[in-house]
């Protein structure tokens, strides 16, 4: 996804789109809460009530226009939601209870209502995550997660996998090199014991490094949380205009059960 | 003398938790300001000795201060503040998402804030020359970037003393240079482990050599570097052609 700029700060950063919005510059933990109580919402909304997720859609649409996310973004980076659609594409044909007819398809209502409700429910949650993994750095998703007393280490271990994916990577690119240098080449099932012995001389690299790692924060004064880093505060008014977004929700909601036939 | 010795070593021995003993008592006094080589063979126990100067080690015999300071848990966020240690290995040291966060992640630990923070972050930044790179992830720095920006984390905490353990092994040519350049323009206390024998040369006026577990050899670098029977003893090899009497002493 060509940006036109970056300023540096997110090389390597592979889902968010450099932007200078009012919804970028949220802060990450407001943004989470936000988008987490949206996707809550929806959940609960009765699948029966059509209009609302429309209106849930719009709202969507209305933050990704603000963010300035074109759907070009948006959409490819929807597949990964595909298997769960294949799922629900069959839920129509089996059952019991009441048919319809559709384009001369025999279906049973309940499990039309049921693909509609995953379908609809997950699509939603879906472009929720995308949009905020679209406007906030994944270190600050991290700092954000800390922020709301997420337990620590969880954090930790998310933000370190993050750091080192590469060094291990790299790491299982040394030794596949070192492998074919030697004329290994994997063919069918024989070739599985060697694969196996060099994910274990990977495992004890890793924790190997994690050791020294472990030393190096160690001397530096670490003892047991990393500090917050930014200055940033987090601002009454930062809470109010991310909690717009699922405070429209709750109303659509509600009122979508309410009147519910 | 009223200052006392940037680092103080008496009677250090220390086996590991399997039996295997790698110290048999060491003594070493570093006054403020001095540069000082130790050389030594492989497993002499050389990286053992440095993890013990701020702690990460403990529970053998004799004592560790720095600057009058006991190496002791009740000390030891003092002692980590005064001790600078930059390990072989910078993918080690740098954990953090970014140059920036990284630096500032010691003195983010002794509670510094705000614009004192980040002015901290700069000032170690431009003393090894990264400071352009701040915003940048360190996996995508080179190695001798990477290790300039080791360098700067601990720089970052003022360090009583600067530990180095094999700075120069992995550089290239202009890495080496450069980051020699970077520690002679520094007005700190060093100890520099190595096999570099003429980077130690260079950067140390005086060298110590470690060999099972002991310091065996201490005096003025070149007069070790020339001493045959010593070198060969220890293992000490000079690179081909390299004659310490064609170099001028550092100072
Ligand atoms: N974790 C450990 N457990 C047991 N023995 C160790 C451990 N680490 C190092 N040693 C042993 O202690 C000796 C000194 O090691 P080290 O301090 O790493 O040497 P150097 O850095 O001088 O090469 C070596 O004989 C080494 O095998
Ligand atoms: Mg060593």
């Amino acid at each position: 996804m060509p940006s036109p700029h970056t300023h540096g700060h997110d090389v390597g950063e592979r889902l968010l789109v450099h932007r200078h919005t009012a919804i970028h510059r949220l802060p990450a933990e407001v943004k989470t809460v936000a988008m987490v109580s949206f996707i809550l919402i929806v959940v609960f909304t009765p699948p029966e009530q059509f209009w609302a997720f429309g209106v849930y859609a719009l709202m969507l649409a209305a933050v990704a226009r603000a963010a300035l996310i074109p759907a070009k973004i948006i959409l490819p980076r929807m597949l990964v939601e595909v298997p769960f659609v294949l799922f629900a594409v069959l839920m129509p044909f089996f059952g019991t209870g009441d048919t319809v007819e559709v384009f001369g398809i025999t279906m049973y209502t309940a499990g039309l209502l049921a693909a509609w409700n995953i379908l609809i429910k997950g699509t939603l949650g879906v472009v929720a995550s995308i949009l905020l993994a679209a406007t906030t750095p994944a270190r600050d998703l991290l700092l954000g997660l800390e922020r709301l007393r997420v337990p620590t280490l969880l954090v930790q271990i998310a933000a370190f996998m993050l750091r080192y994916m590469h060094v291990v990577t790299d790491e299982m690119g040394r030794m596949k090199l070192a492998r074919d240098a030697r004329g290994f080449t994997a063919t069918g099932i024989r070739s599985w014991p060697v694969i196996a012995q060099s994910a274990g001389a990977l495992f004890i690299r890793s924790y190997e490094r994690g050791e020294r790692v472990h030393l190096a924060m160690l001397s530096r004064g670490y003892t047991g949380r990393l500090p917050r880093l930014d200055n940033a505060v987090t601002l009454r008014s930062d809470w109010v205009k991310s909690m717009m977004l699922p405070a429209g929700a709750l109303i659509v909601a509600v009122t979508a059960t309410v009147v519910q036939p | 003398m009223t200052t006392p010795p940037s680092l103080l070593i008496d009677s250090l021995a220390f086996a590991y938790p399997d039996g295997h003993q790698a110290l048999f008592g060491v003594h070493l006094r570093v006054n403020r300001g001095e540069r000082v080589a130790l050389l030594g063979p492989n497993g002499a126990g050389k990286t053992t000795l440095v993890l013990h100067l701020n702690g990460l080690l403990s529970g053998g015999v004799g004592t560790v201060s720095v600057a009058g300071l006991a190496v002791e848990p009740e000390n030891y966020p003092e002692i980590r503040r005064r001790v600078g240690v930059v390990f072989q290995d910078p993918d080690d040291q740098l954990f953090m998402p970014t140059v920036r966060d990284d630096v500032a992640f010691g003195p983010a630990n002794a509670g510094v804030t705000g614009a004192e923070l980040d002015a901290a972050v700069s000032s170690a930044l431009d003393a090894v020359g990264m400071l352009d790179f701040a915003d940048r992830p360190p996996h995508h720095l080179s190695f001798g970037q990477r290790r300039r920006v080791a360098l700067a984390t601990v720089l970052v905490m003022r360090p009583e003393i600067l530990v180095m353990d094999e700075p120069s092994s992995n550089l290239d040519p202009a890495s080496r240079r450069e980051l020699a350049d970077i520690v002679r323009s520094l007005d700190i206390t060093l100890l520099m482990v190595t096999h570099d024998l003429p980077y130690a040369l260079e950067l140390c006026p005086r060298s110590v050599i470690l060999s099972d577990g002991v310091i065996v050899a201490d005096g003025p670098t070149r007069e070790i570097l020339l001493d045959e029977q010593l070198m060969t003893r220890n293992r000490l090899e000079l690179p081909f052609g390299f004659d310490p009497r064609n170099i001028s002493s550092p100072t």
